[in-house]
């Protein structure tokens, strides 16, 4: 495939990995905000190529699995109420509430529909008008602007049985709350490729400003990550950090401005809840005042708890690098694939996760 | 996950559909030849060496690219009988059809099975058939149970993986997952994959005969190819290890899957097999498998190892390494 193969090239990728290895000397922890950096890594081994000298840490940017418990109840409490059809993107099913997933409700008989576009979602709309639709709004800049896109759509069409529970969350907000740890641990960030694409290099400067370490904008192909790599660590050796963006083939310095307008016409920054990691100031996206009859926690008068995740989780330290996953007093014992309370445990490629299944085995 | 209740998850082919043979199924009846976790049992009656076997289909949507639920139901069984090295013989047919489901599509799934037993060549010889009301089943669902004759000297079975044993794979990977995905979920994009449901008796057949040094045969359905490499790693106990480079993957699916997230190792497949092969036997069995036109893209994508028994490792690509573990649960598209 074009503008794939070539950065999936092995010799590239070697070459690469050689380089990195022959200047990094300080031991370093690179952390990798998104959840696609994380599966990238994973099913290319990247890990396997790295000298030990690298720690990858897999960050908070898988957006289903940082979804608060409070919010995973509120929409499971929708999913209960008897006309109502709830639509979400598939891999929200599994992401466990207080007692149970949506899977489960589903399983149980409640009327779940997994769509692969926004545009299904206001079809099932159009299809249903005895029946009220709920679609769930999940995910970073990323998928902002197309849930953003799709009430407008439903505003003009009419529609007066869509709406949209808002929990979304912002990548530079939460990497801010991040950097803000004391003790903290990450001497670099691998910077998500297509929340970038939309919010531009330029949404990093306050972060940047405030908390000089590398930061490096990369894609999703081996090669981009490898690259990426390379460049933190020899930032690092450099003492010389930056903002860089390394995936220019799809990022701008201002981003993708038609999109931060229309995310903007629609949703206004809140606070949110994230899992694992608390409440964060302005990291949150709810629907604008005079887009209410779209807003489900307006129609449905939600009330969404403020529980992010069940008490003693350390998945906030765990993101961090400032413990392992063994001493997380639920790992194991109350946190399993099966029951995942945190979002490292939430993703099958998280931090607890991966160590649950493969490092003790 | 609450426990007390199944779970769709439980049925996804992956690890918990694992745990709920093993753990739940198996210890109440109790015996040797169900404990050999094969698609299959093996057994002899009056010095006749017979596999027997049985499976249900539910897929939804009953008609896609490349079958429907009755050539699929038909090659299902002559499969699993095929991967115990068997000769199948005859089918039984057992039809759970929902209340005002059409007769037509009754008798085009029919006219499907009776063509792929022919090509097969087994007969169906037995069934029954249960209506049951609206919703108590989702339009029609098909079990057929099979019997074959293993011939004299074959000894074929998931437990007998030996290291150095070479790893074939008879064909492109996850296309019969994908189709029934997009064609179930109505995704809205032109694709021509189709499903790979396919007989592979007669192949099996060619492989056993050309001389031996067959150790396991596997077809990875649900669950795909990770998760049937896992079975056999476990009830082997050895390690096995895979490139990602000779695995292949039809273009088409593979965009696709790179588009809604979706990994191809686990993704289903209905006509393709894996074999454990000795080594000094691997490349006439390869040639014999590309032969047949079910295995023209037929590679050796691996091989057995004696390091980390019960665990499979892909080098990837790129030369790095991962661990492939068994499917967790039903692929869902990502948005991250």
């Amino acid at each position: 495939m074009r503008f794939i193969d070539e950065y999936r090239a092995s010799d590239l990728s070697a070459y690469l990995a050689e380089q990195i290895a022959r200047i990094s000397v300080t031991p370093v922890r690179i952390m990798e905000v998104c959840g696609s950096h994380t599966v990238s890594i994973f099913r290319n081994g990247i890990r396997a190529l790295l000298p030990d000298t690298i720690t990858l840490l897999s960050g908070p940017g898988c957006p289903v699995c940082v979804t608060a418990q409070g919010e995973i109840d509120a929409m499971i409490g929708l999913s209960e109420i008897d006309d109502v059809i709830i639509v979400t993107f598939g891999d929200m099913l599994r992401v466990p509430g207080t007692s149970c997933s949506l899977m489960q409700v589903r399983s149980e008989g409640r009327d779940v529909r997994v769509v692969y576009s926004c545009e299904d979602a206001l079809a099932i709309a159009d299809a249903n008008p005895d029946r009220r639709v709920v679609f769930l709004g999940i995910g970073f800049e990323t998928t902002a602007p197309l849930i953003a896109s799709t009430i407008l759509s439903a505003k003009q069409a009419g529609l007066k049985n869509f709406s949209v529970f808002s929990a979304h969350k912002r990548v530079p907000e939460v990497l801010a709350a991040l950097m803000a740890y004391k003790d903290l641990a990450i001497d670099g960030l691998i910077l998500p490729g297509h929340v970038s694409m939309v919010i531009g290099k330029r949404a990093y400067w306050p972060l940047y400003a405030e908390y000089p370490r590398p930061y490096v904008i990369a894609g999703f192909e081996p090669v981009d990550i490898l690259n990426a790599i390379l460049l933190i660590v020899g930032q690092i050796e450099a003492k010389a950090p930056r903002l860089k963006n390394a995936y220019p083939r799809a990022v701008s310095i201002a981003g993708n401005k038609r999109a931060q307008e229309m995310m903007a016409s629609v949703f206004q920054p809140s606070d949110a809840n994230w899992r694992g990691l608390g409440r964060l100031a302005g990291s949150g996206l709810k629907i604008r005042r005079h887009l209410e009859a779209f807003d489900a926690e307006k129609i449905f008068q939600m009330h969404v708890s403020e529980q992010c995740e069940l008490e003693g989780c350390d998945c906030g330290k765990v993101l961090l690098g400032l413990k392992t996953p063994p001493e997380c007093p639920l790992y194991k014992k109350v946190c399993t694939p099966s029951y995942p309370v945190g979002p490292c445990m939430v993703s099958s490629e998280g931090t607890c996760g991966a160590y649950y299944r493969y490092a003790e085995k | 996950m609450n426990d007390s209740v199944i779970h769709l998850d439980h049925g996804s082919g992956g690890r918990l559909s694992y745990q709920l043979i093993t753990r739940h199924i198996v210890p109440v009846f109790d015996n040797p030849i169900l404990k050999q976790l094969d698609d299959g049992a093996v057994f002899d009656i009056d010095r006749i060496r017979l596999a027997f076997s049985t499976d249900s289909f539910t897929v939804d949507p009953i008609f896609f690219p490349g079958g429907d639920i009755g050539e699929l139901a038909v090659n299902g069984t002559v499969n699993d009988l095929a991967m115990c090295g068997a000769v199948p013989k005859y089918l039984s047919c057992g039809m759970i059809i929902e209340a005002g489901f059409s007769m037509a599509d009754l008798n085009r799934i029919l006219d499907s099975m009776r063509l792929a037993a022919k090509k097969a060549d087994v007969q169906i010889v037995t069934g029954d058939t249960k209506v049951v009301p609206k919703r108590a089943a989702d339009k029609v669902f098909i079990n057929t149970s099979g019997v074959g004759l293993v011939p004299p000297g074959v000894e074929i079975g998931g437990h007998l993986a030996r290291v150095g044993d070479k790893v074939i794979l008879s064909g492109p990977i996850a296309d019969h997952g994908i189709t029934i995905l997009i064609n179930r979920e109505k995704m809205d994009f032109e694709s021509a994959v189709k499903s790979d449901t396919a007989p592979l008796n007669h192949m099996v057949y060619a492989m056993i005969q050309q001389g031996g040094g067959v150790h396991v045969l596997r077809d990875p359905t649900r669950g795909g190819l990770a998760t049937a490499l896992n079975e056999i790693a476990l009830q082997s106990q050895v390690g096995i290890g895979i490139y990602e480079a000779n695995i292949p993957v039809n273009t088409e699916t593979s965009s696709i899957c790179e588009l809604l997230g979706f990994d191809p190792l686990y993704m289903a497949n209905e006509g393709k097999l894996i074999a454990c092969v000795a080594p000094d036997h691997a490349d006439s069995v390869l040639e014999v498998i590309q032969k047949h036109a079910f295995g023209i893209d037929a590679s050796i994508i691996g091989e057995v190892v004696a390091d980390h028994p019960g665990r499979v490792f892909m080098k990837t690509r790129i030369g790095g390494t991962r661990i492939v573990d068994m499917l967790t649960g039903e692929p869902f598209p990502r948005i991250c």
